[in-house]
């Protein structure tokens, strides 16, 4: 817990300002440097005067509420954001996830936990070897963090970058949505499987010519995921 | 070596054909006998038909015997009268005929002729005269109708010289076998001959074919006019009846779509009769129902958005404190004795405040009917597997063992010391079998049913949790099984047992057992509710078995697929060793039964 280099900014959406308090303080000591906002009106300006690493951004909001300032950000930008939710009904946390959230925590959560998830948003920041990979049409620059279709670059975000390239450096291999939850997300025990549904459908829409004849991204009734053929 | 058929099966054959035969004659019998049980109208019109057929028959009977009484009472008179003319006539013959003239055969027959000519003339009678004794007889055939009875009675002997009597009978002429024979009247008397002094007997006959005639008409007739009367009848009761059925039938079928829960139907009112009337009260109790269903529909909409707010308004300042809590905690070597004992209490209770408020969530939600299932195929072998290997270091901790079973195969899999287990049936493998998968094992039925499996790993997870807090270190043993319809699980311990009352309560939201073990044991006390309702929800059972001193056994039974209805359970609910050291446990079973849902 000591207060060298930074490990990263962390902009905190929360209305509540206990709450936000005790986040900046845990933060602090696990050595991020948060920033707060305490509405969802101003978020969006203090994102574009932050720039954070990473967002923490709590559902319910008064004003402008979390879903629509996940989506503003995400328009704008494709840093990990995780969401902060007091419900675990699926319509809620759906919602949010298709809103652009990559992950999400569940109120009341411990510190730790929250930590954990935190990190495994941000530990892409570990640079990777240069790596060049195929799939279907598309071309991945792994280090670049690029993905071509010919010539034209798709916009992915961090998350969805992580997912495709899982998923292309195995192309033989069928990935359970337990395996892609452990690879993508960071999670060492089961979680909810729907993180994996909705971010297939999202990086789907973005790198399928036809979402609904998907060839980049293929499911494999009743076990999970693979990378269609190069 | 043919063998004949066994009579038996002959015999059955027999018995078959003859029931076939039987009930292909009773089946119009029974549909009526359903169409009179379920229609009104049907009812209503049988009945109609079978009373006005019975009232116009008895009519048409009294009728037509007035009628043949009429005409029988006038022919009759009228015969009688040309009889009495015919005697006297026959006597003025005879006694005006000479006496020396010898030949009776002659005078007989000119008499006869003499009497028999104007009556087959007209056709209105016959005579037959027969000597005594057979001796003579005008016409053979028709003398052998004169009824006996009526001769003896003319042959009465008299006083000499009083007038011959003349006596009359009904009879039937022509063939008395064939339909062709016609009833008649015959009146008989004597005449005495004076050439020989012999009393013959003379008889009219006059049939009655005529009169047979005009009735044959006259019942006709009634029975054209009685059958049409009856279908008259019957199909004015047909009308009046579907006047009033149906609007009931309407009302039926509306009230079975309102029960099926399309509130909005309504009957159609036409005019102000008591049929109008019917209608408008049916359509003011559905609109009341429909009110006060919507009423209830607002209040559990209510009810849940205020657990859904009470959730989100808790939770926030509760991940505070939890926060705020787990920074004290990890400073607490800093703090002074009594305040890191109080950050530890702190810490600890909160996981319990947070046990407690996601359990109550929990339950408020199947109270609120929003529970929903998210069905997978789910093997109980390996859900056992997953929560006996999360509860191992708690079980390790209380000093229990606990085991899994296939059911008909004990001894497999123990986790904890293995092969210490007194009572094993010999021939059993007790040790480690690691890796080793129940779908693998050759014999062996899957226990997979359709389930929740975040719901089914939370039941048995309390089951094993709750008998390794009440199992005293005991072994605890959960056995898997299944059938072709059902796949259950049982978690047995060896701990201080229930009583015989309290196997049913055990699932009462914040009962305990022990009030005084309260304090000291973590669960939130609505585990087993929770697991209760998890299982209701997969049309499934949950139930409970306890002996005071012999531990309990709680069974999950599971419908193999979704929807599909339980009928019984794979395994036993009273354990094997405690039903051969009690017989108390028997008498339990009816109690728990009562507490299936």
């Amino acid at each position: 817990m000591t207060q060298g280099a930074t490990r990263g900014k962390v902009l905190v959406v929360d209305d509540d300002a206990a709450l936000a308090e005790m986040l900046t303080i845990v933060l602090r000591n696990e050595g991020f440097e948060p920033v707060v906002c305490l509405t969802g009106d101003k978020a969006m300006g203090a994102y574009r005067e932050h720039r954070p690493e990473l967002v923490l951004l709590d559902l319910m909001l008064p004003g402008k509420d979390g879903i629509d300032v996940c989506r503003e950000i995400r328009a704008e930008s494709g840093v990990p954001i995780v969401m902060l939710t007091a419900k675990n009904d699926t319509v809620d946390v759906v919602v949010g996830l298709e809103s652009g959230a990559d992950d999400y925590v569940v109120k009341p959560f411990k510190p730790k936990e929250l930590v954990a998830r935190i990190r495994a948003r941000m530990r892409r920041f570990d640079e990777p070897a240069p790596e060049s990979l195929e799939v279907g049409d598309l071309t991945i620059d792994v280090a670049g963090h690029t993905v071509r279709r010919g010539g034209e670059l798709i916009n992915l975000t961090p998350l969805e970058f992580d997912l495709l390239v899982c998923l292309a450096r195995k192309p033989w291999q069928v990935f359970t949505r337990e395996v892609l939850l452990e690879q993508v997300w960071g999670y060492r025990h089961a979680a909810d499987t729907r993180l994996v549904n909705v971010h297939v459908q999202r990086l789907r829409a973005k790198v399928e010519v036809d979402p609904e004849q998907p060839e980049i991204v293929l499911t494999v009734r009743g076990v999970g995921y693979k990378a269609g053929p190069a | 070596m043919p063998t004949p058929a066994p009579a038996p099966t002959l015999r059955s054959a027999v018995t078959a054909a003859v029931g076939g035969a039987l009930s292909w004659l009773l089946r119009p019998v029974r549909a009526v006998a359903l169409s009179w049980r379920r229609s009104l109208q049907a009812r209503v019109v049988m009945l109609t038909l079978l009373l006005s057929a019975l009232v116009v028959a008895l009519v048409g009977w009294m009728l037509l015997r007035q009628v043949t009484d009429g005409l029988v009472e006038s022919k009759r008179d009228a015969s009688l009268q040309d009889a009495r003319q015919g005697f006297a006539d026959a006597q003025g013959f005879v006694d005006s005929t000479d006496p020396t003239n010898l030949d009776p055969v002659q005078l007989l027959s000119d008499l006869f002729q003499r009497l028999n000519e104007p009556g087959a003339a007209s056709g209105q009678y016959r005579v037959v005269l027969t000597g005594p004794a057979g001796q003579w007889r005008s016409l053979p055939s028709d003398a052998e109708t004169i009824p006996a009875e009526l001769v003896s009675r003319v042959e009465q002997p008299r006083p000499l010289g009083s007038a011959a009597p003349t006596a009359w009978t009904y009879t039937r002429i022509g063939d008395a076998t064939a339909a062709g024979s016609v009833p008649a009247i015959v009146v008989s008397s004597q005449v005495v001959l004076p050439s020989d002094g012999g009393t013959y007997t003379l008889s009219f006959l006059f049939p009655l074919g005529e009169q047979v005639d005009t009735l044959n008409v006259v019942r006709g007739a009634m029975l054209t006019a009685g059958s049409l009367l009856v279908v008259l009848v019957v199909g004015v009761a047909f009308l009046v009846i579907r006047q009033v059925v149906t609007p009931v039938r309407l009302a039926r079928r509306i009230a079975e779509r309102l029960a099926a829960g399309r509130l909005q139907e309504r009957m159609q009112v036409r005019g102000e009769d008591d049929i109008a009337r019917l209608g408008m009260s049916f359509n003011q109790m559905a609109a009341s129902l429909q009110q006060q269903i919507r009423q209830l529909e607002e209040l559990s909409r209510v009810q849940r958005r205020f657990v859904s707010d009470v959730s989100h308004e808790l939770r926030t300042p509760l991940t505070t404190v939890r926060m705020a809590a787990d920074v004290l905690h990890d400073a607490r070597e800093e703090f002074d004795e009594g305040t890191a004992r109080s950050a530890e209490l702190l810490q600890a209770e909160l996981d319990r405040f947070e046990a407690l408020l996601s359990d109550l969530l929990e339950i408020s939600r199947f109270d609120a009917g929003v529970a929903a299932l998210e069905l997978d195929e789910v093997d109980l072998a390996e859900v056992a597997d997953r929560v006996v290997t999360a509860t191992h270091l708690l079980a390790q901790r209380r000093g229990s063992t606990v085991e899994i079973r296939t059911a008909g195969r004990p001894g497999d899999r123990p986790s904890g010391r293995p092969g210490d287990r007194p009572g094993d049936r010999p021939g059993d493998r007790p040790g480690d079998r690691p890796g080793d998968r129940p779908g693998d094992r050759p014999g062996d039925r899957r226990c997979v049913a359709e389930a929740d499996v975040r719901r089914i790993e939370r039941i048995v997870r309390n089951l094993v949790a709750n008998a390794i807090e009440y199992g005293e270190g005991g072994d605890i043993v959960v056995t898997v099984g299944a059938s072709d319809d059902a796949a259950a699980l049982t978690v047995r311990d060896h701990g201080v047992g229930l009583a015989t009352e309290e196997a049913s309560m055990v699932f009462n939201r914040f009962w305990r057992a022990d009030p005084a073990r309260a304090r000291t044991s973590g669960g939130t006390g609505l585990g087993l509710a929770i697991s209760l309702e998890d299982a209701r929800l997969h049309g499934g059972w949950l139930q409970a078995w306890g002996e005071p001193g012999n531990g309990t056994q709680f069974r999950l039974t599971l419908p193999r697929r979704a929807g599909q209805m339980l009928e019984r359970s794979p395994l036993p609910l009273v354990p094997a060793d405690a039903r051969r050291a009690s017989v108390g446990a028997a008498y339990l079973m009816p109690q728990l039964r009562g507490a299936q849902p």
